[in-house]
């Protein structure tokens, strides 16, 4: 992926330090099944089947995953949907 | 039990008798601690004008319905940060309501569905989405009653106080993994 320097020098650190993105993480747990994970990313983002086995693959070895980012609301409201998925999910502040 | 399988857009298996009685047990058992939460959440007069509920601010004391309703930032357990403390019971007071109602909403499409004596279950997308929501959330809280592993055996030794209650985890497991696979094939 690439990102055009010329976009984020002109919009400048103004846009940047307000509007900080925030992420949602999802964590490891023993419970959940790979397959359920691997279903509700793609149920619930719209990630194809590959996104979303990474996605998964990483919360299962590295422990935990961003699974989405944005503004608060956004991902404010991607946390509440894995909470109702069962998955357990956080959300942090970009750093 | 009966694998799930396709039947057009339905999703159908068959259950013995035993295996409804089981699963509507622990699905409304899981129910109904979930309710009993929601009837701890404080009442106010301003709530029952806006019609906005607010929830508790803090995280159950106990382990299993704390799984269920996570808080919505990682706390430090030792000295978690002030800042992060307060914007999870904020969030907490906001979102749980709604939680509280889509878990105990899929818990109830399964008691819909789900034949008291056993039998064919037959399942349109959105009630297949339920059960798997409502499985998870049954194997999420015996997985905490029985403080599961990643790598449980199958059986545990006959004088752990966990092991006659373990296969019905195992088998919840296989209920919902069927389920997964007829869903997304």
């Amino acid at each position: 992926m690439t990102t055009p320097v010329e976009l984020g020098e002109t919009h400048g650190a103004e846009v940047g330090a307000v509007d900080k993105p925030w992420q949602t993480i999802v964590w490891n747990d023993p419970v959940n099944l790979m397959s359920y994970v691997t279903y509700v990313f793609q149920k619930l983002f719209g990630y194809s089947r590959d996104r979303a086995t990474k996605l998964m693959l990483d919360v299962h070895h590295k422990g935990k995953a961003i699974v989405s980012s944005g503004d608060k609301d956004k991902v404010e409201g991607d946390v509440a949907k894995l909470h109702a998925a069962g998955l357990w999910a956080t959300m942090e502040r970009d750093s | 039990m009966n694998p799930w399988r396709r039947e057009g857009d339905k999703i159908v298996t068959k259950l013995e008798r035993q295996e409804a009685a089981i699963l509507r047990a622990m699905v409304s058992q899981v129910s109904d601690m979930l309710e009993a939460r929601a009837e701890e959440a404080p009442q106010d007069e301003l709530a029952e004008l806006t019609g906005i509920r607010t929830g508790p601010s803090t995280s159950p004391d106990d382990p299993i319905l704390s799984r269920l309703l996570p808080d919505f930032h990682r706390l430090d357990e030792d000295k978690p940060e002030k800042d992060a403390m307060d914007s999870a019971a904020a969030l907490r007071s906001l979102h749980e309501p709604t939680l509280l109602d889509m878990k105990t909403g899929v818990a109830a499409v399964v008691l819909e569905t789900c034949p008291p004596d056993g039998g064919l279950v037959r399942l349109n997308p959105e009630q297949a989405d339920a059960w798997l929501a409502a499985l998870n959330d049954v194997r999420l809280a015996l997985g905490t009653a029985l403080d599961v592993t990643e790598d449980m055996p199958d059986e545990l030794p006959d004088d752990d106080p966990r092991a006659d209650h373990l296969p019905v985890y195992h088998w919840l497991t296989v209920v919902q993994e069927e389920l997964i696979h007829a869903v997304s094939s």
